[in-house]
């Protein structure tokens, strides 16, 4: 079959996996039934469109027939019990009234916020959240995923069969949660999305080109979100996400040398930082500002956004960052966000000052490397090289992450000698 | 849907409880069954003895085999459950949430199987 044909296939179904999903998820309740009628539909699309050529509204077709495969599913099945009779009549009824697929104009309606919040629920672990979420919402492969990951395809297929099993076995609702718990689980959606972000942005080393790339599908996430999301949830959160994600991403190609090296952010070539993400970064931030909904990855977005505006690092308004951080200390204040906020007093003001706020908090980061990494760095610019290297060795033993590790071994050797 | 409540705690600990604390959690299970009952159908609900005084029973071989003591020795031990209907996952866990065994313990929340 033509090639170019069978790429536009394969592209659209995965564009349109979330939508669909989320549309037969409301009839079916099954996730994995759902999944399996699209890849039936998948199949008929290869042998129609050939032909009759890609329908007007490929979405509207894929979802009839989806539909239709569901239902030819169940009839077929042990599934043809009294539980799926409910789904059955549903979907009879609903492909009554659905027009002709040649003239299907409908708009199809976009469920996917709640797929969104399902694929999130709290009762999953988190490995099945991340999967289920790439799978279900961003249309990956199993075989895409594992890779990421870093698993075994067999791995990943038991972890999604279960997490579906789990949703559909255990009662976890397919909606929108109510008001009282909608907070929480908001909280819990952006921070899947983060976490798959933060799996790609620390990946490192040669393999790297073959594993699918985390940062871009978790910013694709974003980008639906902020599609679905109603303004009265938190909307500049989810600006601010997007944000923090295309300022980081765009200094992917400075951040490592070709030698799979970690490059400071200092000491980056600001020329390879991508300026259309900064951009977009930016705007996104600044809108989100407006609002007045002040959150965690809005200003975590803004201090990133000041360092993107600066040509040089000598000229990064360092006293801005070192606000920004008192306020998300505020905020949403941790351990992590402390050290942070060290660290940027001490350069923006006074190194000695960041130093002793950086040495009460040790009991609470005992086991976080970047902890020892910026104390050996205070410790080491105000003259006190022993303890340096006490901490980069402290740091290194604790790293885990190969690249950071190499860094970490370079600046303890510099420090040595 | 049923779901069962498994309320797990440290028996050791509930073994030192004085006669007023015992009183107190009374009263609260009395409570959390005022507040959940009228809204859902709690089907049955019981405290159990201490697993000193359990007994475990297979058959193998064609033989009753009875042992002394839980199936399993773990950390925290069953000593309670309620099977309660409820719309789904969420009111379930919200059920859960408000037995007092999940203050100190925790609780296990398994849906029912359904068969036809």
């Amino acid at each position: 079959m033509n090639q170019a044909i069978n790429t536009a296939i394969t592209q659209i179904f995965r564009e349109e996996h979330g939508r669909i999903m989320s549309i037969l998820v409301n009839h079916i309740h099954d996730f994995s039934l759902a999944e399996d009628a699209i890849q039936d539909a998948l199949v008929i699309a290869l042998e129609k469109w050939d032909d009759d050529g890609i329908p007007h509204n490929p979405a509207a077709w894929i979802t009839t027939v989806a539909k239709r495969r569901a239902l030819d599913r169940i009839r077929r099945s042990s599934k043809h019990e009294t539980s799926y009779e409910d789904i059955e009549e549903k979907l009879e009824s609903e492909l009554k009234t659905e027009f002709d697929d040649e003239t299907n104009d409908m708009i199809l309606p976009d469920d996917r916020l709640k797929l969104m919040f399902t694929c999130c629920h709290p009762a999953l672990s988190m490995d099945a959240q991340v999967a289920l979420t790439l799978k279900i919402v961003g249309g990956l492969s199993t075989d895409e995923i594992a890779r990421a990951f870093l698993v075994n395809s067999s791995t990943m297929t038991r972890r999604l069969t279960r997490a579906k099993t789990k949703i559909r076995d255990a009662g976890i609702p397919y909606r929108i949660p109510p008001a009282h718990l909608l907070a929480d689980r908001f909280e819990s959606l952006l921070s899947v999305i983060y976490l798959i972000f933060n799996e790609g942005y620390c990946a490192t080393g040669g393999d790297s080109l073959l594993r699918t790339d985390l940062c871009k599908e978790a910013i694709y996430l974003c980008r639906i979100l902020l599609k679905v999301v109603p303004q009265t949830m938190e909307y500049a959160e989810v600006q601010g996400l997007l944000a923090l994600m295309l300022l980081h991403d765009s200094r992917r190609l400075a951040r490592i040398t070709d030698d799979g090296e970690l490059i400071l952010l200092k000491d980056q070539d600001r020329d390879l930082w991508i300026a259309t993400q900064i951009k977009e970064g930016i705007a996104l931030i600044e809108d989100a500002l407006q609002n007045g909904n002040l959150g965690a990855y809005q200003i975590q977005a803004a201090i990133s956004a000041v360092h993107a505006e600066a040509k040089t690092y000598d000229e990064t308004d360092l006293v801005q960052i070192a606000e920004l951080y008192s306020i998300l200390a505020k905020i949403s204040p941790s351990p992590i966000v402390e050290m942070n906020r060290a660290v940027a007093i001490g350069m923006a003001y006074d190194v000695s000052m960041g130093l002793n706020h950086l040495m009460t908090l040790q009991a609470d980061l005992v086991s976080y490397y970047p902890y020892y990494a910026a104390l050996a760095d205070f410790l080491l610019q105000t003259h006190q090289r022993e303890a340096a290297c006490d901490a980069y060795e402290k740091a290194i033993t604790l790293c885990h992450n190969p690249a950071e590790k190499q860094f970490l071994q370079k600046q303890l050797d510099r420090t040595q000698f | 849907m049923k779901y069962l409540m498994m309320i797990y705690s440290r028996e050791e600990e509930r073994g030192k409880i004085s006669k007023a604390e015992m009183q107190v959690e009374m009263q609260a299970y009395g409570e959390f069954y005022q507040n959940v009952s009228p809204n859902h159908t709690i089907h049955g609900g019981e405290a159990l003895q201490s697993t000193s005084t359990a007994t475990t029973v297979s058959i193998r071989d064609g033989k009753t085999i009875a042992t002394d003591g839980p199936f399993a020795e773990t950390h925290e031990q069953l000593g309670g459950f309620y099977l309660v209907d409820c719309e789904n996952l969420d009111d379930a866990i919200e059920v859960a949430a408000q037995i007092p065994g999940a203050l100190h313990g925790h609780i296990e929340v398994r849906p029912v199987m359904a068969f036809e």
